[in-house]
């Protein structure tokens, strides 16, 4: 319990503009507001892993997965992708600082909504 | 013959590279393809995982050289930009032919170009546009092929993979310079 106090902690204390440059390391793949090699990013949080309508690409075990993205579920993936989701094409190591991930998962969120939306 | 991937050093590999003329031949593809070892090291379950690993790269590989078509075909490059940005597109579509090339040796599809890619054309407005949306997109790359490095069982793959960083490093340090930017922001990548 202390432990997902501290997580929690650790997240709200997340910093968007820190954030945005922990997010150039996924642009090789992903977009904000584009589907690329992956999925875009706008309109992530509550959203069922593997069904940004438009999105084609996904790998039958991120359809699977059963993951709704959040704060939690985003902080865990982050972490260690192909771990958490076994067959997963996101074939990354990971963020493995915990501040990066709080500030990544703090930018997403912020950024979070598709244009339009 | 020796793949270039096989070579003993990055010296000897970068004489090797450097004697194709920075150009990719069909050689080049037939040396990774003919690596009977490499398939033979990554082996059991983890080859599926690999050719994954493989296929991702080449998915971004791909995109990028669509990326870099439309920079060269946006009529908003100088000459010697416009140049340097059909180099880097080679460099590109020689990542994407010899990653394509091992998919296939390890028993896996490669993945294919998509039919249509969507990249934010109305916000690039002038050469600097332009370089800034490439230097991004190899900042990516060095990050992913940094976060793929570790994953590989097989630590030719590794290697390979390696030497695509480096690559894709220079090109944001110029891209970057190009820019007026630090061309080295700092000791690490990330």
């Amino acid at each position: 319990m202390l432990e997902g106090a501290l997580l929690l902690a650790a997240l709200a204390a997340g910093d968007p503009k820190a954030g945005e440059a922990v997010y150039s390391r996924c642009l090789a793949c992903h977009s904000l507001e584009r589907h690329r090699t992956g999925p875009r990013h706008c309109g992530l949080f509550g959203r069922r892993a593997g069904s940004a309508p438009g999105f084609e690409e996904y790998s039958a075990a991120m359809k699977r997965s059963r993951l709704v993205w959040n704060e939690r579920t985003l902080e865990r993936f982050l972490a260690n992708p192909m771990k958490t989701v076994p067959g997963t094409t996101m074939t990354y190591a990971g963020v493995p600082e915990a501040k990066a991930r709080a500030d990544l998962i703090a930018y997403l969120k912020q950024e979070g909504k598709c244009p339009g939306s | 013959m020796t793949s270039f991937f096989q070579l003993t050093s990055p010296a000897v590999a970068r004489r090797a590279f450097l004697r194709q003329g920075m150009i990719l031949s069909g050689a080049a593809v037939a040396l990774l393809a003919g690596r009977e070892a490499l398939a033979a090291k990554a082996g059991g379950g983890s080859t599926a995982a690999d050719v994954r690993i493989l296929n991702t790269a080449l998915g971004a590989e791909l995109e990028a050289v669509a990326a870099y078509q439309v920079g060269a075909e946006s009529g908003l490059l100088e000459k010697p930009v416009l140049a340097l940005a059909a180099q880097f597109q080679g460099h590109h579509k020689e990542h994407a032919d010899v990653l394509a090339a091992t998919i296939r040796k390890l028993g896996g599809k490669a993945v294919a170009a998509k039919t249509r890619y969507d990249f934010p054309v109305e916000s690039l407005k002038n050469q600097a546009d332009v370089l800034r949306f490439a230097a991004g997109l190899e900042k990516g790359a060095v990050s992913a092929y940094l976060g793929a490095v570790p994953l590989f069982a097989s630590r030719e793959l590794s290697k390979a993979a390696a030497s695509i960083l480096g690559d894709e490093a220079m090109h944001w340090a110029i891209l970057r310079n190009a820019l007026g930017e630090n061309p080295v922001p700092s000791a690490f990548v990330a």
